[in-house]
This record gives C-alpha cells, sequence and structure tokens, in this order.
C-alpha cells in the first residue's frame, strides 16, 4: 500500500487529505501514479495535481516526478511553502 | 567549545518565550560570545488587504526533518554552539509570534549570518502553508519570489 497525502490548496481542491494506493502501483514513477489517480477520481483532480510548480516529497524528502515509488512508501502533493 | 552544536526544533500550537529560550541558549557555556535572533510576527494587512487572522498547516514529520537539514547546513557552514527553530502552527491572529530562530556562537559573525540563513532556508523549503482570513472571503497565501531570490544568496 502506498499512501497519498494531500496539503494546502490541492487538498481543498481534490476534498481530500489522503488516498491509499495499492502495491499493484509499485515501481511507477510518481508521474505515472499521478496520471493513474487522475484517471480513478476523474478530470476533477487533473488540474490540482499538474500544475507547474506542484511540489513532490517521497518519504518526506523532495523528489522530481520521474522518482519510483516502492511499497509502503509514502507520497505528497504540495504548492510552494509559505512559512515563516 | 561543544563538539556538536546542541539543536532544538519545536512546531507548536502554543505561544513561545523569547527571553526564555535565549537564557536557555546561554546556558551549560562560557565559550558563547552571542546569540542572534529573530521573531517573526503576523501583520495585519497583506497585498493591500486586511487580514483578520491566518491559519498555518504543516506536514507532520517533514516540517520538523527538512528544519532539522536546514539546521545541519548551517552548522556545517558556520560554528554554532547552539541553535534553536520555533514554529507555531493552527490559528494565529495579527500581532501575534509565528516563529523563532535564535543562535549562539561564540562570535557576532556567525551568529547573524546563520540566523539570517536558517530564516531564508525555512521560508523556501519547511513545509507551511498559511492561509488568510479576510473580512469577505478566505485566500492561501503565495510564495514569493523574493523569499527565493534571499535564499538563492547563500
Amino acid at each position: 500500500m502506498i499512501r497519498v497525502l494531500f496539503f494546502a490548496r490541492i487538498r481543498e481542491q481534490l476534498g481530500t487529505d489522503r488516498v491509499d494506493v495499492s502495491a499493484e502501483h509499485a515501481g511507477s514513477s510518481i508521474a505515472e501514479l499521478r496520471d493513474s489517480l487522475i484517471a480513478a477520481h476523474g478530470a476533477a483532480w487533473a488540474e490540482p495535481l499538474m500544475q507547474g510548480n506542484v511540489i513532490t516529497a517521497l518519504n518526506q524528502e523532495v523528489v522530481a516526478l520521474d522518482a519510483l515509488v516502492s511499497d509502503g512508501d509514502e507520497l505528497a502533493f504540495f504548492p510552494p511553502v509559505t512559512g515563516g | 567549545m561543544r563538539d556538536t552544536p546542541a539543536i532544538r526544533v519545536s512546531i507548536q500550537a502554543e505561544d513561545f518565550d523569547v527571553s526564555a529560550e535565549l537564557s536557555e541558549l546561554r546556558k551549560n557555556s562560557n565559550s558563547v560570545g552571542g546569540i542572534a535572533s529573530f521573531v517573526g510576527v503576523m501583520r495585519d494587512a497583506n497585498e493591500g488587504d486586511a487580514v483578520l487572522s491566518m491559519t498555518l498547516e504543516h506536514y507532520p514529520g517533514m516540517t520538523e526533518s527538512s528544519i532539522r537539514k536546514i539546521i545541519e547546513d548551517a552548522c556545517r557552514r558556520w560554528p554554532i554552539h547552539a541553535l534553536t527553530v520555533i514554529h507555531r502552527v493552527g490559528e494565529l491572529r495579527p500581532g501575534e509570534q509565528i516563529v523563532l530562530v535564535a543562535v549562539a556562537a561564540a562570535h557576532r559573525g556567525e551568529a547573524f549570518s546563520a540566523c539570517e540563513f536558517v530564516m531564508d532556508y525555512l521560508k523556501t523549503r519547511a513545509p507551511f502553508w498559511k492561509k488568510e482570513k479576510l473580512g469577505d472571503s478566505e485566500r492561501w497565501v503565495e510564495a514569493r519570489k523574493s523569499d527565493e531570490d534571499a535564499a538563492k544568496r547563500w
């Protein structure tokens, strides 16, 4: 199982802060997993996840979209940060 | 001079006591010659609009680890005795404290530099997001290019 988290504006636009995806996605890239989430959940998921400034973190480290996911991983999608 | 810097990181809803935190940084060392600090405070206006309150969201786990990485980076760049970062989350109102960065070092040069570096990196790398409540609406704060430019200086 791969845990996928959403934060801030992305969380609001999708209407959820988390989905769990099955381990059959292990070995996919983040981009591929993102595309299958959009296919599964419909067009409303495309715009929030496809924006150019979306940041992806794998096991709490920022990575590029071509990083590969493994079973048991935690993946997060979030907008540019605004703390401090 | 201590071998490994004393690091304190707290992500919390509660307000913090700057004086107590700075006192803590002087403890157990007479080699500390200076403590530099920054306190971020919530303003009552942003982008020309009055802001009534602000809510800070974060990514539990990654927020703490990203701040620790920033601090480790600072400790590789400068000789630091101790460094504290406290960042509040949840709902804040204008005038309230948001964040504290405090650095104890033998000399002021490294204390000032490390303090500014940690703030610049925290603003561009630590996973927090601010949402503002205005009179009649809410909006997410946008990341600023000026913050990214500040981080690039280091």
